[in-house]
């Protein structure tokens, strides 16, 4: 195919997204759970990709996503929660009166910083998240495989005790958790960072540091062999990592408008474990397209299986709350079991991908009908 | 604090660290053998305690613990046979992946199953004997569980170390292929890992929800991470090993709930584990594997 | 005296109570090709290994082009276990990684072949330069290298042809037949632009004309990049044919060194190889 076709292509397929995003911004009330479908696939998008970048390009088998998510969450909810709302979210404990002193001195801050400050309050959460996995990572990362895994989803339970403990009270809210975080105002702002991010991301697989990465999971001893400095290229990876998913924390914060300690358990990473294992670890464009078709299915297509349902008066057995994640979970192993290369593999989408698989079926026909004539 | 809540604590902390201990070496035996860290072991171990429910309505306990437990070995072989098996050739983090999505399955079977509300665990009556010992009063369960701990592991070890079985695990845990070649039935070893680890999960479920008189679908993932964590500390691969690792948890994590650190005491055990990692990788009883290149 | 490239000086390797290496000490000068021979066993990859940094000396010291790089004693537990000789000799402390060593200009090989296997032919020796660029993270993500990056990547498509990879520069590194993985491999060695090569094996495992032509290519790659070769081989005919020195190895302790003439002749070596005659 062309490259210019492929411009064309690539432009019209943006083009249809945005469209059909500004339709939705003007239609919120008609199609509320299409929106709030794509708006969490988006948001779980860049943790995907994040944790892909770790997993599928530097072999590095973390569990830390929940507790990155958190940081990145907490710092930009209580960068966020207006000054007017911060006595009723800490009815209990009330506020550091340093962290209201702050929100006040942005309130009085020109209208431009004002327009800014939600997208700086994502960054900090991000840094947040990246000096926190920084730090960590020292430890962390000289680990073989599996102890990492453990350690890191140990940091993550570290995070959230840290979030919910009453010595915190002050700040986090303990375990009362934090409300009335402004979210988004426009439904294409979720979609322009989540790009941006991936766009970064997707840059940095395909530079040189991209490249010591793949080196790395594909064999250390040989990566370190050529020049590759084992810690300094994991210890990057993981902090760049970290800074996605704490940014998608704190968008995940703006999104759901309310958090709690309990939001970010285990369960959580593993779901996005699950988005780049049905997505294909080593697949960018899979953990996106695993993002969507995962938060689509259990959100919104598979409602069904938790009510109780009846066919032509025939009640159908099984059918009640619970029953979709059982499926969910049984989908999940048949993909680990039998398709261990997910949607995509380690494939990337590509214009020529889907032109060879259309041009397929009549390919083989041909070669099919030349063999008979023989 | 007195004397006597001091030894109260610590017949707790003993009895809780029995059960742990209990779980650990699930965990490190699988581990030793398939180099796989069984995230779902924990959820096994739910799952016995909702097996234990269920039997306790119609069966006696006498009879309703050995049902409990050969219910859970059926669930812990069973579940090798599908999620692990067929990945034994793949890469180390398809099986782990296939390890949590079984962790994932078991804990919304749970859910969807029996709701995710607590459900009362019943007691056995023998169990919750109260004694009374000067001013220390404490249920039978607080006692038996060491003791039962440490007599279950001692027969263990004896198996592994006197036993034609036990010779074979030894050897597919120094080298799977090898053993292999030399004619050891290696799916009958690994079976035979998942029959012991699961019963003894089963009975450290029994031990361990008595005390806690309830059970909900996320009531493993905790315990199960903790355990895996004692054995890590005490060696992975080493049974004493487990079985220290797991009394030295379940000690500090009474410690600090009694100090008043309830909060942290789940976060301490990570705090526990990464020390450990980083001054002695191979545990307090682990053997130092050199890489080759 | 000519100028050495490598020196090996009192080097002992010591795992747990077990001695790979014993008080092994050895010199490489510039533009030879030396190697390294001896049975399985003799410690031969141990020594390799501490070259390149994989494991640090017990004790002893490594010089490349007369500068230490590598100096160690026995620490901790090993102050007891030690069984070598050379206490005391080596009081300075000095341990590089891999990566360090390479930076230096050292590059391996190994035994057992590792290639990145998924990747592709092109990106495994592309990989090979990334130590030697400038770009930090930032400025490689923005793309502000690009002018670096398309040079590597000329860089790299120029070594491809020279070294005849050019027909399977896109297949997968796993996917290529075993002669050519060998190719592969030293290919990226090279690409590190090294002074000191060392080649762990390099005709494991390949017929008489593979190696036959392995001959020739690392004669040819030798002059052509201005190399000094030191590698362990198995092999007879290629170690007879190739090298100007040779260094034998048994249980960890040379054994005999000298012209390729001399170690053919040499009782020890005969012994060490076809073990003692009982009935002589």
């Amino acid at each position: 195919m062309k490259k210019s076709v492929k411009w064309i292509l690539n432009v019209v397929m943006i083009a249809l997204v945005v469209l059909l995003l500004i339709f939705l911004e003007n239609n919120k009330s008609d199609q509320g759970m299409l929106i709030s479908v794509l708006q969490k696939g988006a948001i779980l998008a860049i943790v995907a990709v994040a944790m892909n970048l770790l997993n599928g390009f530097t072999g590095l088998f973390s569990l830390g996503q929940a507790g990155f998510m958190a940081i990145g969450a907490y710092t930009t909810a209580i960068f966020l929660i207006p000054v007017a709302a911060v006595d009723g979210v800490y009815y209990m404990n009330g506020i550091n009166p340093g962290i209201k002193a702050f929100k006040e001195v942005i309130e009085t801050a020109p209208s431009w910083l004002q327009a800014c400050y939600p997208y700086l309050a994502l960054i900090v959460g991000g840094v947040f998240a990246a000096l926190f996995a920084a730090l960590i990572g020292i430890p962390v990362l000289r680990l073989k495989s599996d102890y990492l895994a453990i350690a890191t989803l140990g940091f993550s339970e570290i995070i959230r005790a840290l979030l919910s403990s009453p010595q915190f009270d002050t700040i986090t809210n303990g375990s009362y958790g934090l409300n009335k975080i402004p979210g988004f105002s426009n439904l294409l702002i979720p979609f322009i960072i989540a790009g941006v991010c991936i766009l970064l991301m997707i840059l940095l697989i395909h530079s040189t540091y991209g490249r010591a990465f793949k080196a790395i999971r594909e064999d250390e001893i040989a990566a370190e062999a050529m020049g590759i400095n084992l810690f300094k290229h994991k210890e990057m990876s993981f902090v760049i990592s970290s800074f996605f998913t704490g940014v998608a924390g704190g968008m995940l914060a703006m999104f759901m408008r309310s958090i709690e300690a309990k939001t970010f358990s285990i369960a959580l990473t593993y779901d996005i474990l699950l988005i780049i294992v049905i997505g294909g670890i080593g697949s960018v464009t899979g953990s996106v397209l695993g993002a969507f078709l995962v938060t689509a299915s259990k959100e919104w297509w598979l409602r069904f299986f938790d009510q109780p349902q009846t066919i032509f008066g025939w009640e159908v057995p099984l059918f009640r709350t619970g029953f979709r994640m059982v499926i969910f979970s049984i989908l999940l192993m048949v993909v680990v079991l039998f398709y261990r290369r997910g949607l995509m593999g380690t494939n990337e989408f590509s214009w020529d991908g889907i032109w060879n698989f259309i041009k397929k079926p009549f390919t083989k026909k041909k070669t099919a009908k030349g063999g008979a004539a023989q | 604090m007195s004397f006597t809540t001091f030894i109260q604590h610590c017949l707790t902390g003993i009895s809780l660290g029995g059960a742990y201990a209990l779980i650990a070496v699930g965990y490190t035996m699988v581990y030793g053998i398939l180099r796989l860290i069984n995230f779902a072991h924990g959820d096994i171990f739910m799952m016995a305690g909702y097996f234990m429910i269920f039997a306790m309505v119609s069966l006696p306990w006498a009879v309703a613990i050995p049902v409990v437990i050969i219910a859970t070995v059926i669930l812990g072989v069973a579940i090798e046979r599908v999620a692990y098996k067929p990945l034994r050739t793949a890469p180390r983090m398809s099986i782990m992946i296939s390890a949590i999505g079984v962790s994932y399955l078991l804990q919304n079977l749970a859910t969807y199953l029996f709701t995710a509300l607590p459900k009362a665990y019943p007691t056995i009556p023998l169990l919750k004997k109260i004694f009374q010992i000067g001013d220390i009063s404490a249920s039978l369960v607080t006692f038996i569980t060491p003791v039962l701990t440490i007599a279950l592991v001692i027969g263990l070890v004896m198996m592994i170390n006197h036993t034609k079985i036990g010779m074979a695990m030894r050897a597919v845990s120094k080298d799977f292929e090898t053993s292999q070649l030399m004619g050891i039935k290696i799916n009958t070893v690994i079976s035979m890992t998942f029959i012991i680890g699961s019963a003894l999960a089963a009975v450290g479920s029994i031990l361990y929800f008595t005390d806690r008189m309830s059970v909900t679908p996320f009531s493993g993932t905790l315990p199960g991470l903790k355990c895996f964590v004692a054995a890590v500390l005490g060696g992975i691969g080493s049974i004493p090993g487990a079985v220290v690792g797991g009394f030295i948890i379940g000690i500090c994590e009474t410690a600090l709930v009694a100090l008043g650190y309830s909060t942290f005491s789940d976060a301490f055990t990570f705090v526990l584990l990464i020390i450990m990692l980083l001054f002695k990788p191979t545990g307090l009883f682990g053997e130092k594997i050199i890489d080759k290149v | 005296m000519s100028e050495n490239v490598l020196r090996l000086e009192n080097v002992t390797m010591q795992f747990g109570g077990v001695v790979a290496v014993n008080d092994l000490s050895l010199e490489v000068n510039k533009g030879e090709i030396v190697a390294l021979i001896g049975p399985n066993g003799a410690g031969k990859t141990t020594a390799f290994n501490v070259i390149t940094g994989v494991y640090a000396p017990t004790n002893g010291a490594v010089y490349f082009n007369n500068e230490q790089i590598i100096s160690n004693h026995p620490q901790g537990n090993m102050k007891k276990l030690y069984k070598g000789e050379n206490l005391g000799k080596f009081p300075h402390v000095m341990i590089k990684t891999p990566d360090q060593i390479t930076h230096l200009g050292v590059a391996r090989t190994f035994q057992n072949i590792r290639l990145f296997r998924e990747l592709s032919v092109f990106e495994n020796v592309l990989i090979a330069k990334h130590m030697r660029q400038s770009a930090n993270v930032f400025s490689a993500t923005f793309r502000l290298n690009y002018k670096e990056e398309k040079q590597m990547r000329e860089e790299t498509q120029e070594f491809i042809k020279i070294l005849g990879l050019e027909q399977v520069k896109n297949d997968k590194a796993g996917s290529l037949p075993y002669g050519q993985q060998r190719h592969l491999e030293i290919a990226r060695a090279l690409a590190t632009q090294p002074s000191l090569l060392l080649l762990d094996e390099p005709a494991a495992g390949m017929n008489p004309q593979e190696t036959q032509e392995l001959t020739a290519f690392i004669r040819r790659i030798k002059d052509e990049y201005n190399l000094t070769v030191f590698m362990i081989e198995h092999h007879m005919d290629l170690v007879m044919e190739i090298s100007d020195r040779i260094y034998v190895l048994d249980f960890g302790q040379t054994i005999a060194s000298g012209v390729p003439d001399e170690i053919q002749n040499n009782p020890r070596v005969i012994e060490a190889y076809l073990g003692v005659q009982q009935d002589a």
